[in-house]
C-alpha cells in the first residue's frame, strides 16, 4: 500500500522530468510536425534529403563528443579542424588527384594541420580556464584571418600551387569557389544502395559507423576514464595523478583531427567549396544539431548526434517552404531556422549555467550544513 | 659605480614595468600604427585626409566603444551582447523615421524613442545574466546573436509604411540599408565643423561622445558607481557592505545596452545609413577588441581606455588600406584587422592574471 503510495508521484514526477530534460527534441518534433505537411514535401523526397544530409554532417557533429567528454564544452574550434580539411582538399585539388584516392589523401595530408591547430587551441584553452567556449570561439575568429592569410595571399606566391584553375588570374591566392567536381559524392556512391527512390551512401555510413565504433572504444580506454575523471572534476584528477592540461590538450587534437575528416566527408558530397566561408557556419549548425538532439554542454552521446542531425534537419529543409506558405515571404523561413539555430544554443548555454550554479551552491549549503553539525559536535 | 648601476637597474625594471602594464600586444598595435602614419606621407597618401579619416570614424565608434565600460566595471565582463542594444538603437531610428520626423529632431526623437526599447531588453537581459554568472560572456554572444536573427524576421514582418524605408516593389518590410539623407545624416558633426585645409574635425560628434564619457566618468564616481565597481572586483565585499549585486549588475547591463542603442545611431549618423538584417551581427566584436587594444582587460576599463583603443583601432582600420595597397599593391587590411583585432581578445582571455576562474 505504502509502497504504491510512493511509486505514484515517482512515476508522475519522472515523466515530468523526462519531458523537462528533453524539452529541445520535444520542442523539435512539434515544429517537424507542423511544418512538414504544410510544405508539402514528399515522404521520398525528404527522406532522402535527410539520409544526404545524416552522411554529410553526422562525421562533423559526432568531432564535437570528444571534449565534451572532458568537460571543456562545445567545441566552437572544430572549425579549425574544418579550416584544416579545407587547406587539404586545395591542396589535392591542385594536384589533380580524384575520386576516393583524393578523398583520402586529403584526409591524410588534413591530420598534421589539424594537429598543429588543435594543440594551439588547446594550449590557449588550458591558459583560459573556466572560459573554454568563449576562447574557442574567438579562436575560430582568430584563425579565420590566419587561413585567409595563408590561402588568399600566401597560396600561389610562397606556398607553390601549379593549378591555374584553382588561383586567382592575379596569380596568387585561391579562387573563391573551388571546383571538387571530379571529387563529388565519389565516397558516397561507392557502394551506394537505392531502395525505393532513396540513395543511401553505404561506404560513407560505414565511415561515420566506425567512428562511432571508434568513440565507444575510446571512452573505455584508460585515456578515455582520465577524460572523464577530468571532465567531472580537474582537481581530484589531478590528484589521481592524472595530467590534467596533456590530457584536456589531447581531447581538443582528436576532436580538430576529426572534424577535419568530416569536412572533407562534407565537401565531397557539396561538391564544390566556399574556399573562405566554407568553414565560417559548420561550427555553429553542427553544434545546434548536437542540442537540438538532446545533448547538452556537459553530456552528450552517440544517439543525441543521430537524433540531433534528423530533427534540426528536418527543420532545415522544410522551413523556408512552410514559412512561405504561412507568412508569404519566402525569407522568413530562412531567417526563422538561423533564429532557431542561434536560439537553440542560447537556450543549452542558459540551461547549462543556471545548472552549474544550483550545483554549485547546493555543494556551499551542505558545506555549510556538515560544518554546522561539525560545531555543534 | 655601484649606485649608478643600481639606478640603472631601477630604470630598466621601470621600463619592464611600463611595457608589463601596457602589454606588449598594445605595444606593437601603437608601434604599427605609429609606422603607418609615418609611412603615409611616403606612398604618396595625404596626412591629413588620413588624419581626418581616423578622427570620423573615431567619432562614429566611440560611444558603443564606451558600452562596453559599466558591465566590465561590474564584473558581467565583455559585452559580447551588444547587438542587442544596438537593435534597440534600430528600432528607435526605423521609427522615428516611420512617425515622420526629419532632421536634427529626428535623432533626437531616435534616442528617445530607443531608451525604453533599451531599459526594457537590458533589463531581460540583466535578468538573465543574473542567473548565469560566470558565464556572461559566451551567452550574451548567443543573446546578440538570436536578438538579431530573431529581428530579422521582425524588420519584415513589422508595419513599417514610410517609402523611404521598405522595399519599393512590395511597399512592406524594411530595406537592408536606410539612407539617412534628409534624416540624421551627419546631424552631429556638422555642428561646429572645423576645416584646416584637408582636414575636418566633426567637433559635435566628438562633443556628444565627451559629455556621455564625462557623465559615464562622473557616473562611476557617485555612490551607485563605485558599488558597480566593487561588485565587479570583489562580489563577497560588496555583497557584505550591504550592496543588492543582482540590481547593481542590472543596472550596468541596462546603462551598457542604451549607450549601445545611442552609439548605433551615433554611427549611423556619420555613417549616413542604417544598416538593417545582419549587419549588427558582427558589430561587437570590433568594440570589443577595442576597449581590449585601448588597455582594459576582462575586468577593468577605463575613459581613457576606450578613448585610446578606439583610436588605435580605428586608426588601423582607416590606415592599413591606403598604406598597405601602395606598398604591397594589394588590400590585406581585411586579413589584419581580423587578425589584429580577435588576436587581441584573445589575449586578454587567455591571461592567467585577470578574472575570477
Amino acid at each position: 500500500m505504502s509502497k504504491k503510495h510512493v511509486a505514484k508521484p515517482l512515476t508522475g514526477k519522472s515523466v515530468l522530468t523526462l519531458i523537462r530534460d528533453n524539452s529541445v527534441p520535444i520542442m523539435f518534433i512539434l515544429i517537424c510536425a507542423v511544418c512538414i505537411p504544410l510544405s508539402g514535401f514528399s515522404p521520398a523526397y525528404l527522406i532522402n534529403e535527410l539520409v544526404t544530409r545524416l552522411g554529410r554532417n553526422a562525421f562533423l557533429i559526432l568531432s564535437l563528443l570528444i571534449p565534451i567528454m572532458a568537460g571543456m564544452g562545445l567545441n566552437f574550434g572544430m572549425t579549425l579542424g574544418a579550416m584544416a580539411g579545407e587547406l587539404a582538399l586545395i591542396f589535392v585539388t591542385d594536384w589533380q588527384i580524384w575520386g576516393i584516392p583524393g578523398i583520402i589523401l586529403a584526409m591524410i595530408i588534413s591530420i598534421p594541420i589539424s594537429i598543429v591547430l588543435g594543440l594551439f587551441c588547446g594550449k590557449m584553452m588550458n591558459m583560459a580556464r573556466g572560459r573554454e567556449m568563449i576562447t574557442s570561439y574567438i579562436i575560430s575568429f582568430f584563425m579565420n584571418g590566419v587561413y585567409q592569410l595563408i590561402v588568399l595571399f600566401m597560396m600561389g606566391s610562397i606556398i607553390p600551387i601549379k593549378h591555374s584553375s584553382v588561383k586567382l588570374p592575379r596569380g596568387y591566392g585561391i579562387r573563391n569557389t573551388t571546383s571538387l567536381l571530379n571529387m563529388r559524392q565519389s565516397l558516397d556512391n561507392a557502394l551506394a544502395i537505392n531502395i525505393g527512390g532513396v540513395k543511401i551512401p553505404v561506404l560513407t555510413l560505414i565511415v561515420i559507423a566506425l567512428l562511432c565504433l571508434f568513440i565507444v572504444w575510446f571512452r573505455k580506454t584508460k585515456l578515455g576514464q582520465d577524460m572523464r575523471a577530468v571532465g567531472q572534476d580537474m582537481d581530484v584528477a589531478r590528484d589521481a595523478g592524472i595530467k590534467v592540461d596533456r590530457t584536456r590538450m589531447i581531447a581538443i587534437v582528436m576532436s580538430t583531427v576529426f572534424a577535419g575528416f568530416g569536412m572533407i566527408i562534407y565537401l565531397q558530397n557539396m561538391g564544390n567549396m566556399a574556399t573562405y566561408s566554407a568553414h565560417t557556419q559548420i561550427g555553429m549548425f553542427s553544434i545546434a544539431a548536437l542540442l537540438v538532439g538532446g545533448a547538452s554542454v556537459e553530456k552528450a552521446s552517440i544517439g543525441n548526434v543521430f537524433l540531433g542531425v534528423l530533427l534540426f534537419h528536418t527543420m532545415f529543409i522544410v522551413a523556408p517552404t512552410a514559412g512561405t506558405i504561412i507568412t508569404g515571404d519566402s525569407m522568413i523561413g530562412e531567417y526563422f531556422r538561423v533564429f532557431i539555430s542561434y536560439g537553440v544554443i542560447t537556450v543549452a548555454l542558459v540551461m547549462y549555467e543556471t545548472k552549474k550554479r544550483k550545483a554549485k551552491s547546493r555543494i556551499g549549503q551542505e558545506l555549510a550544513r556538515a560544518q554546522k553539525e561539525a560545531d555543534a559536535q | 659605480m655601484g649606485k649608478t648601476e643600481n639606478i640603472r637597474l631601477g630604470e630598466k625594471t621601470k621600463f619592464r614595468e611600463l611595457v608589463d602594464n601596457f602589454g606588449i600586444p598594445r605595444l606593437i598595435i601603437t608601434c604599427f600604427l605609429l609606422l603607418l602614419f609615418i609611412m603615409a606621407p611616403m606612398v604618396g597618401a595625404d596626412l591629413p585626409t588620413q588624419l581626418t579619416n581616423t578622427i570620423n570614424r573615431f567619432s562614429w565608434n566611440a560611444v558603443l566603444v564606451l558600452a562596453m565600460v559599466p558591465m566590465v566595471h561590474s564584473g558581467c565582463g565583455l559585452n559580447f551582447g551588444l547587438p542587442l542594444g544596438i537593435i534597440s538603437g534600430l528600432l528607435g531610428g526605423t521609427i522615428a523615421i516611420e512617425l515622420g520626423f526629419t532632421g536634427g529632431m529626428s535623432f533626437v526623437m531616435a534616442i528617445l524613442i530607443a531608451t525604453p526599447f533599451a531599459i526594457l531588453f537590458g533589463a531581460g537581459y540583466g535578468w538573465l545574466l543574473n542567473r548565469i554568472k560566470g558565464g556572461e560572456m559566451m551567452i550574451a554572444t548567443y543573446v546578440g546573436f538570436s536578438s538579431v536573427s530573431f529581428m530579422c524576421m521582425m524588420w519584415l514582418l513589422l508595419p513599417y509604411h514610410k517609402e523611404d524605408m521598405v522595399w519599393g516593389l512590395s511597399g512592406k518590410g524594411l530595406r537592408t540599408t536606410i539612407s539617412l539623407e534628409g534624416y540624421y545624416s551627419n546631424v552631429l558633426s556638422k555642428i561646429m565643423q572645423i576645416k584646416i585645409g584637408n582636414l575636418v574635425i566633426p567637433t559635435g560628434s566628438l562633443l556628444f561622445f565627451g559629455v556621455l564619457a564625462f557623465l559615464m566618468w562622473a557616473f562611476l564616481h557617485t555612490k551607485t558607481g563605485t558599488a558597480m565597481t566593487a561588485v565587479g572586483s570583489n562580489p563577497t565585499f560588496a555583497r557584505a557592505s550591504g550592496i543588492n549585486i543582482d540590481r547593481t549588475r542590472t543596472l550596468s547591463v541596462i546603462m551598457s545596452t542604451w549607450l549601445a542603442a545611442v552609439g548605433i545611431l551615433v554611427y549611423q549618423q556619420g555613417f549616413g545609413f542604417i544598416q538593417l538584417y545582419m549587419a549588427p551581427f558582427n558589430m561587437a566584436l570590433p568594440a570589443v577588441s577595442a576597449i581590449l587594444i585601448g588597455g582594459a582587460s576582462v575586468n577593468k576599463a577605463s575613459i581613457t581606455n576606450v578613448i585610446l583603443g578606439t583610436f588605435l583601432f580605428q586608426g588601423i582600420v582607416t590606415m592599413t588600406p591606403t598604406v598597405m595597397n601602395a606598398v604591397i599593391h594589394t588590400d590585406m587590411s581585411e586579413v589584419i584587422r581580423i587578425v589584429v583585432s580577435n588576436g587581441m581578445i584573445l589575449y586578454a582571455l587567455t591571461r592567467k592574471t585577470e578574472g575570477s576562474k
